[in-house]
């Protein structure tokens, strides 16, 4: 068991399907008597809708039905809801505008959804959505969220195309700190738009059986039950129990796949409609361009105050963030609570104010992508930290360490409302500074300078938030749900075990971690450890995996679970081996008697619980448990990063030399998962600094860079070999120690590697760098070194 | 896709029929830029006439101080071929940066100067190598092929059957790489040919250009001094969200001294 427990870097049981073509994906899957959907999109970006002609359609040459808004709307379909209420500075909730899964009066950006065709054939449906006649009148399309306010209204119910004007933090204090500063550093930012791109786009089955008035919907979805509870509660009106959601193998998501969109919705609506054939689509990755939700879409103005000793006394952030066209499902909470919450950092700053007005704008919807709020409160707090030392005359890494928040200080009160349970920042940066050779930088770059190329170096110490927790606090916060997570343990009679978990895997390698995690728990070979997840017909109901939640979280109910399982096979075991309760010890997989050389195996006592012939008076036959558990606070994963470049003046090409992290995890269950989920984060940061840029065209809204021929994807050749080491500060409220991975890597970076750029250029140039910008950039910087 | 009538001729001469007597056919060749254009129904073919079974059209051989490209022979044979390896490095260097492994199997010579896409690699090689393009009708010279943006000298119903690069003393290929597609923004093949020296460009215009002024430089004086400060104005170049017609101007010399450096 030893290369199989915890700690262990056990290589992945799901990849064998993987790797092998035999993974089992949405599309994978067809069913008896489908049919199969296309919607016909918006060409423009926001037009009044005047009339559409579906007759020419309707009889093209294997078309079972044509949809629209109106059908909808006739059949009393609701609006796909934004699942989190901001309250703004004025007390007033965020403008939720409908949002319905086929427009009904209008369309409001490139690819919003205009009518659904269902055919014999996914060719047949595109060939009759071209038939379709729509009649748009168009109007001004605005993209830009600066311009946002002053631009044509897109809702009725959203003036200005304000969503929220929201505040956090105390402006008064901020103010006060800003005028006893010794300097101020300010900065304007932008973080970039990002399309998720996972591998696999999405896709999805709906199917409604005529016989028992139940439905299926098969779904890329990261969150099967929170999208059955979407799907029934507010938009389609159906009871949750004749729904079953099933979400496959899923590849990748990001954050692309939590949310509840149009398609799915209508094909699952669609299925009755057309009395109960199944109604599958999935999406061309130019679709995938046009409609998965966007990550990011900020624009910031920020300052921070320091005293003359380089204390931090305040920070003040203003941001613009765009929603695009719809608030998509939690769309509201990234950029307010996943955001401003974390722009203390890793640092004592007194007092922190932070304004976001949230925007609509004809573009997609804006919502969760990997780290959430957190890479853009990162990539704030750690450029400012970074400028103000260059500004002040101080080694980065040192500007940091004064301002750490110490060991002997948590838990730690921020000003921006979370409370940091445990943390130990400053092991994470000697020990990056150490690897990178810190201290040797100044040669390399003398180095590079001889061959003719800038060299620069750039730290990143980020602070994020993962599990968001307690359900009482995020409720208290106006989200509409709760995020526990649940977990089912269930033995077999013949000792092997299936775990029923509410968390979803779409690459995270779950199938593994968890076994390792219940293999050590209870002390049986890993290889009898069976993980189910993703179909909400055979796990308890669970929230489905983002935020990094699923080990913290998630991993915490499997505990729970566990921990029930050995309370009730104590029993068991008590009676087999006539001891009393309380005398039955569990380590290894034996129950003992303390003091004696009894003992029981947990197979036996599984064995037992379901042939119960021998059995305590009073206790259930069977070995079943089912755990929820609802954490008691966020927990806080943090490191440094260290990104050292090397830029050619000719061209603007920027090289990443080398790139150290040093990231706390708390305790670790597969080093291995964990060093490829900082090594996945890093490579779509480093996309998102280098490369990765979503561009609308200003004055038609057409989205330019629609696939891979203009969007540019990181690829392996962008990359150095990452370093990735760890340290441990385990988190101290839930039971495994653990804190959360899956998001570290994209949070940290875009800092780390945009610090390093323009610490090698000498100016300042926003995301992505591409060449030409670094390129003139660097020439300037040359053309001032030469006068 | 829409539907359109397959064909498979075995002969150039049937195929040539058959381009004829479609209503609106279109030669296959790889497929990498046709197909998806089809996907996208961007195109709407009656008829589709794939070459791979022309056993004519695919090879590399040498001949009269030439190297000889089938139409049909894909970049990765390029990239591998000995022949060209050994008697125009610079052509076998251009061919195995274009694209990935898998366009380089597939996709042709013949179907990327047909294509004539501005941001393509193999102009700047036909451009300036001073290559003949050889049809089923006749042959034209490489500096005559491309006549704009995925235009060509090309007649309706004539086709590439080779590319014949004569070669030369000395060639170098640098390409600054698109960083989303890895298509040149700006290609650069430097050659000192029988016939001079030649200086194409290729990603920064409609189509593949010479640059005179480098030629003339570099035949004076065959040297990195020689276009040391030499710059390309931005005018008429290509302006997009990757590059800007000054940027595009700007590496233009620095790929022609990097292909320089390259030629030796
Ligand atoms: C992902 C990707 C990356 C790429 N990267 C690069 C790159 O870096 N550099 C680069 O230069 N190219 C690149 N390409 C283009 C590719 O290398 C091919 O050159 C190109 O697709 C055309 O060749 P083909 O054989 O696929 O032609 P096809 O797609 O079959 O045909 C293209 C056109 O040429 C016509 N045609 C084909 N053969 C003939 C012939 N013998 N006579 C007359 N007309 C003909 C066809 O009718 C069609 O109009 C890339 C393509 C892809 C898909």
């Amino acid at each position: 068991m030893a290369d199989s427990g915890i700690g262990s870097r056990t290589t992945r049981r799901e990849d064998k399907r993987f790797l092998t073509g035999k993974g089992r994906y949405t599309d994978d899957i067809n069913r008896h008597g489908q049919a199969y959907a296309y919607f016909l999109r918006a060409p423009v970006a926001h037009a009044r809708v005047t009339g559409i002609d579906t007759s020419a359609a309707e009889t093209a040459p294997g078309v079972v039905a044509v949809f629209t808004g109106k059908d909808m709307e006739a059949d009393g379909v609701g609006s796909l809801p934004c699942g989190w209420v901001v309250t703004d500075k004025h007390g007033q909730p965020h403008k939720a505008p409908p949002h319905f899964p086929l427009v009904r009066d209008a369309v409001r950006y490139v690819g919003d959804h205009v009518a659904m065709v269902i055919a014999e054939s996914a060719a047949e449906a595109k060939d009759a959505a071209e038939l379709i006649q729509v009649d748009y009148e168009e109007l001004p399309a605005v993209v830009d969220p600066m311009q946002a306010r002053s631009s044509q209204q897109i809702h009725e119910a959203a003036p200005e195309n304000l969503c929220y004007d929201w505040e956090l933090g105390d402006k008064a204090a901020a103010d006060a700190a800003f005028a006893k500063a010794a300097h101020v550093t300010k900065l304007d930012l932008i973080n970039n738009r990002l399309v998720p791109n996972a591998m696999e786009p999405r896709a999805a089955i709906g199917e409604w059986d005529s016989g028992t008035d139940e439905y299926t919907i098969y779904s890329t979805s990261q969150n099967p039950h929170l999208l059955r509870l979407i799907l029934c509660a507010f938009v389609l009106g159906l009871p949750e129990s004749r729904v079953r959601v099933i979400a496959p193998d899923v590849g990748g998501g990001f954050g692309s796949k939590i949310f509840a969109y149009a398609e799915e919705t209508a094909c699952t609506w669609a299925s009755k409609k057309i009395g109960g054939r199944p109604v599958k689509w999935t999406a061309e990755r130019g679709e995938a361009f046009l409609s998965d939700c966007h990550g990011r879409d900020h624009v910031t103005h920020c300052e921070l105050a320091l005293d003359a000793d380089g204390r931090f006394l305040g920070m003040k952030v203003d941001t613009t963030a765009n929603m695009g066209a719809y608030l998509s499902s939690f769309a509201t909470s990234v950029p307010s609570y996943l955001y401003a919450t974390l722009l203390a950092g890793q640092y004592t700053t007194p007092v922190v104010y932070a304004n976001v007005k949230a925007v609509f704008t004809n573009t997609a919807p804006v919502d969760a992508y990997r780290g959430a709020g957190r890479p853009e409160a990162t990539y704030v707090v750690e450029r400012l930290v970074e400028i103000a030392a260059r500004e002040t005359g101080r080694d980065p890494a040192e500007l940091r360490r004064l301002n750490f928040i110490k060991p002997d200080q948590f838990p730690y009160q921020t000003p921006v409302a979370l409370m940091y349970d445990i943390g130990d920042y400053e092991p994470s940066l000697d020990k990056a500074l150490s690897m990178i050779d810190y201290k040797g930088f100044g040669a390399r770059k003398a180095a590079s300078e001889a061959r003719g190329k800038l060299r620069g170096i750039g730290l990143s110490a980020y602070i994020e938030a993962c599990g968001i927790a307690p359900s009482a606090v995020v409720g208290s916060l106006g989200a509409g749900v709760g995020l526990w997570e649940s977990a089912t343990v269930r033995f077999n009679a013949t000792g092997t075990v299936a775990v029923m978990t509410g968390a979803h895997s779409h690459g995270q390698g779950h199938e593994t971690t968890f076994a390792q995690l219940v293999s050590e728990k209870l002390g049986i070979p890993y290889e009898n450890v069976e993980i189910v997840h993703g179909d909400t017909g055979r796990i308890p109901m669970g929230m489905g995996t983002y935020g990094s939640r699923s080990l913290a979280v998630g991993g915490s109910a499997i505990v729970k679970a566990c921990d029930k399982i050995i309370a009730k096979g104590k029993k068991i075991a008590a009676h087999l081996m006539e001891a009393s309760e309380g005398d039955v010890e569990f380590a290894n997989g034996q129950f003992t008697v303390a003091g004696t050389d009894k003992s029981k195996a947990m197979a036996e006592i599984a064995f037992t619980a379901y042939v119960p012939h021998n059995y305590p008076e009073g206790v259930e036959p069977g070995l079943d448990e089912t755990a929820f558990y609802d954490p008691l606070n966020f927990t806080y994963p943090s490191g440094v990063h260290i990104a050292e470049v090397e830029i050619d003046p000719d061209t603007g090409i920027t090289t990443i030399a080398d790139w150290v992290a040093v990231d706390d995890f708390g305790n670790v269950i597969n080093p291995m998962i964990v060093e490829g989920q900082v090594h996945g984060g890093i490579a779509q940061g480093v996309g998102q600094a280098l490369l990765e840029h979503t561009v609308y065209d200003r004055d038609s809204g057409q989205l330019l860079t629609g696939s891979y021929m203009d969007y540019a994807m990181p690829r392996a050749d962008n990359f150095p070999t990452f370093r990735v080491e760890t340290t441990t500060s385990a988190c101290t409220h839930n039971p495994l120690g653990v804190k959360g991975c899956g998001e570290a890597g994209a949070i940290a970076s875009p800092a780390a590697l945009m610090n390093a750029i323009t610490d090698a250029l000498g100016v300042e140039i926003d995301m992505p760098a591409t060449p030409e910008k670094v390129w003139r950039a660097a020439q300037a910087k040359l053309r001032v070194a030469a006068e | 896709m829409y539907d359109f009538t397959y064909h498979r001729p075995s002969s150039l001469e049937e195929a040539a029929k058959l381009l004829a007597g479609a209503e609106d056919g279109k030669i296959l060749a790889g497929g990498h830029t046709l197909l998806p254009t089809l996907k996208q129904r961007l195109a709407q073919p009656s008829d589709l006439i794939d070459l791979s079974g022309i056993k004519e059209l695919k090879g590399i051989s040498e001949a009269g101080g030439a190297v000889v490209v089938g139409a049909m022979t894909p970049h990765g044979d390029v990239a591998d071929s000995s022949v060209v390896k050994a008697r125009i490095p610079a052509l076998a260097h251009l061919a195995s940066d274009i694209g990935d492994a898998q366009v380089r199997h597939r996709g042709t010579i013949g179907g990327s100067i047909a294509n004539a896409d501005p941001a393509a690699d193999y102009p700047a090689a036909v451009v300036g190598l001073g290559a003949t393009v050889k049809t089923n009708k006749r042959e034209i010279a490489g500096g005559d092929f491309f006549k704009g943006l995925f235009e060509t000298a090309l007649d309706e119903n004539e086709l590439v059957v080779s590319v014949s690069f004569p070669v030369p003393e000395k060639a170098g290929y640098a390409k600054f790489a698109n960083p989303a597609s890895r298509y040149p923004i700006v290609g650069v093949m430097v050659a000192k040919t029988a016939g001079g020296v030649r200086v194409a460009v290729t990603g920064a215009g409609a189509s593949a250009f010479r640059w005179t002024e480098a030629e003339q430089a570099l035949s004076a004086n065959w040297s990195a001094d020689a276009i040391k400060n030499l710059t390309h104005g931005p005018d008429g170049l290509n302006s997009d969200i990757h590059a800007s017609a000054e940027y595009r101007a700007h590496l233009i010399g620095v790929m022609a001294r990097r292909a320089l450096a390259a030629a030796g």
